[in-house]
């Protein structure tokens, strides 16, 4: 055998084990954990822990703060990721075309996704204040609001879901539209050019040349905004805790409240586990259509 | 059917040089015009913005009498054949070939009909239902060119399309491109860098360096009777034999070239041959004239002659018929003189 065949068999092993190692520790074993403990009756701060098989799940299915809090998953990811794609896919398009100060633009949609994310959500926060809300304060000064009753952003329950939906956009768009704009660039310019002398139009380009190539790209960028999605809380946690009143609860916020700060650790391990098998199945069929869509 | 023409087109990209300067052509209703130049002449710039996807800097374009600067491609009713082809790579042969009629709002009962006319008219109605990258390269450029034919425009604009083909299947579809240009009559502007190609396909060729125009002729006239030294050197494999004297340049084609000393029709010279090159059909003498020394001469003669031997020395001559002067200082044509 060759040296250089060889070193092949360790030199890529050794390559990966760091990632592997990575993995295995920081979210195989975490994951491994709370599977154990959904299926147990472990709490903090006692030391008996017993099989209970399915009964955690049985339980949340049945309080009604669970069900809410399932439904506000679906509306939060569904709204969000909606906005996301229609959001990134006309930044992506504008942000493909040469203008002046094109980089400065590209560079400010970054930077929701670039700043700690903990400062950008306290920055809105403060914006969508009761008392201190610009937002508020430009409304009244426009005469399109009561500035002795203003609307409660985060106080009011529909007010607040539409906050945090809009929140969590504004977070998640530039990494969208980076996916998106990357899908763009990937096309031959010839494509284009070819359908605009075929006579196509903006619409029937866009909608039957340019989106079904970058379809793969963009149910790739769907699948990560989806997942990560549902099993995020940041915008939730920061803003409204889940309220007012659990209007604003989602899945993994439940699980935290219940878990962590409620110490039922079996509880918020089945909740958090919960939508693993439904986003699981999801990523496959995802990543099974954007293979059979590849179009190069 | 229509005429293109453009007037003083210019292109300027960024603060460069221009990159098309002042172009002036026009061609004639259903002729195949094409631009002939080496890479960065310019021509595929010009052929960008006669299809619309370039803004000319300055000049116009006119495509059937009016002037089309500011319509969009769309609106110009010309059709492009790229290089690359440019196949959309997700939809079918047929979608391929439909898109420009749903494009045009062409009702859908109509399309079953305009794309098997289409195919047929390039062999491809077997393959409808397949994907471009199902298709060989020639296959690819007939479907290109289907696409291009089923909108049935005024103009058609061609660049490089057999650039990507291998040489045999190249010299096939050159002839079936003519005929095809032939039988439909439609005003034809192609681009090509093969003086072959160029030379077998046009009725007339604008040959450009640097973004301008140096001259526009049938093939015979610009092979003949080139307008300056870049023209003449361009054109031809091997090109045109140059000498300077006293300010004057002295060009005759290789093949001109005869044996023996000849009477008072040629010019006399002697050839000191330095290398002989056997090609099949045709053999090269590489060598100088004596008194011309300082330029290589190149002689082209047919295989089945005795080729001279290495290192002698032959009395050759041209008709003075087929000498061409040149200025030295602008490499323009100039008068007949005699020789120098």
């Amino acid at each position: 055998m060759s040296s250089r065949a060889r070193g092949g068999r360790w030199l890529g092993p050794a390559l990966v084990a760091p990632a592997f190692a990575y993995i295995a520790l920081l979210v195989g074993l975490p994951a491994l954990l709370s599977l154990f403990l959904s299926v147990s009756d472990a709490r903090v701060g006692s030391d008996e822990i017993r099989f209970v098989g399915l009964a955690n799940f049985a339980e949340a299915v049945r309080t009604p703060s669970f069900r809410a809090a399932l439904a506000h998953s679906f509306l939060f990811t569904l709204a969000s990721q909606l906005l996301v794609i229609a959001g990134a896919t006309l930044l992506a398009l504008s942000l493909k075309e040469a203008f002046r100060g094109r980089g400065l633009v590209r560079f400010l949609v970054l930077l929701p996704w670039v700043a700690p994310i903990s400062l950008g959500a306290i920055g809105w926060k403060w914006l969508l204040d009761s008392i201190y809300s610009v937002f508020n304060w430009a409304l009244a000064a426009a005469h399109l609001v009561d500035p002795m009753n203003p609307p409660m952003w985060l106080g009011e329950p529909r007010l607040a879901m539409l906050s945090v939906v809009l929140v969590h956009t504004w977070r998640t768009l530039p990494f969208a539209t980076v996916v998106l704009l990357a899908g763009l660039t990937s096309i031959p310019r010839d494509i284009p050019e070819a359908a605009a002398v075929d006579g196509g139009g903006f619409w029937r380009t866009h909608f039957t040349i340019t989106l079904p190539m970058i379809r793969p790209i963009l149910l790739v960028a769907l699948l990560f905004g989806v997942v990560f999605t549902f099993t995020d809380m940041t915008a939730v946690y920061i803003l409204t805790r889940g309220g007012p009143a659990d209007a604003t609860q989602v899945l993994p916020s439940l699980a935290f409240f219940t878990g962590i700060l409620g110490g039922d650790l079996s509880g918020g391990a089945a909740i958090s586990l919960f939508l693993l098998p439904l986003l699981l199945a999801g990523a496959i069929v995802l990543l099974r259509i954007a293979r059979r869509t590849e179009v190069t | 059917m229509a005429i293109v023409a453009t007037r003083a087109l210019t292109k300027r990209f960024g603060a460069g040089e221009n990159a098309v300067d002042g172009v002036d052509i026009e061609t004639r209703d259903g002729e195949f015009l094409v631009l002939l130049g080496p890479s960065g002449s310019g021509k595929t710039t010009v052929l960008r913005m006669i299809a619309g996807l370039e803004d000319p800097t300055s000049g116009e374009i006119l495509i059937g009498g009016r002037v089309v600067n500011d319509l969009t491609p769309r609106e110009r009713r010309i059709a492009m054949v790229f290089q690359s082809y440019a196949l959309y790579p997700h939809l079918t042969v047929y979608e391929n070939i439909a898109f420009p009629l749903k494009a045009q709002g062409v009702p859908k009962s109509a399309h079953d009909g305009k794309v098997g006319w289409a195919a047929g008219k390039f062999g491809i109605v077997h393959l409808l239902a397949r994907k471009p990258r199902e298709l060989s390269g020639g296959e690819r450029q007939r479907v290109a060119l289907a696409r291009a034919l089923v909108r049935e425009p005024q103009v058609f604009l061609l660049d490089e399309p057999l650039s990507n083909l291998d040489a045999k299947l190249r010299a096939s579809a050159r002839e079936e491109l003519q005929k095809f240009q032939r039988e439909i009559g439609t005003t034809a502007v192609y681009v090509t860098h093969d003086q072959v190609e160029a030379m077998a396909l046009g009725d007339r060729v604008v040959i450009m360096d640097k973004g301008r125009v140096r001259q526009v002729g049938t093939p015979a006239e610009v092979y003949d009777d080139p307008a300056d030294t870049f023209v003449a050197t361009f054109l031809g494999s091997p090109p045109m034999n140059l000498l300077e004297r006293d300010g004057v340049v002295l060009g005759f084609r290789p093949e001109h070239v005869r044996n023996g000393a000849g009477g008072s029709d040629d010019a006399r010279f002697r050839f000191r041959c330095e290398l002989t090159e056997y090609l099949g059909s045709e053999q090269l003498a590489f060598g100088t004239l004596e008194g011309w020394e300082g330029r290589e001469v190149v002689w082209r003669f047919p295989s089945w002659e005795p080729a001279p031997p290495e290192g002698s020395v032959q009395e050759v001559r041209v008709e003075k018929t087929r000498l061409r002067f040149f200025d030295a200082a602008s490499g323009r044509r100039r008068p007949a003189a005699p020789l120098p």
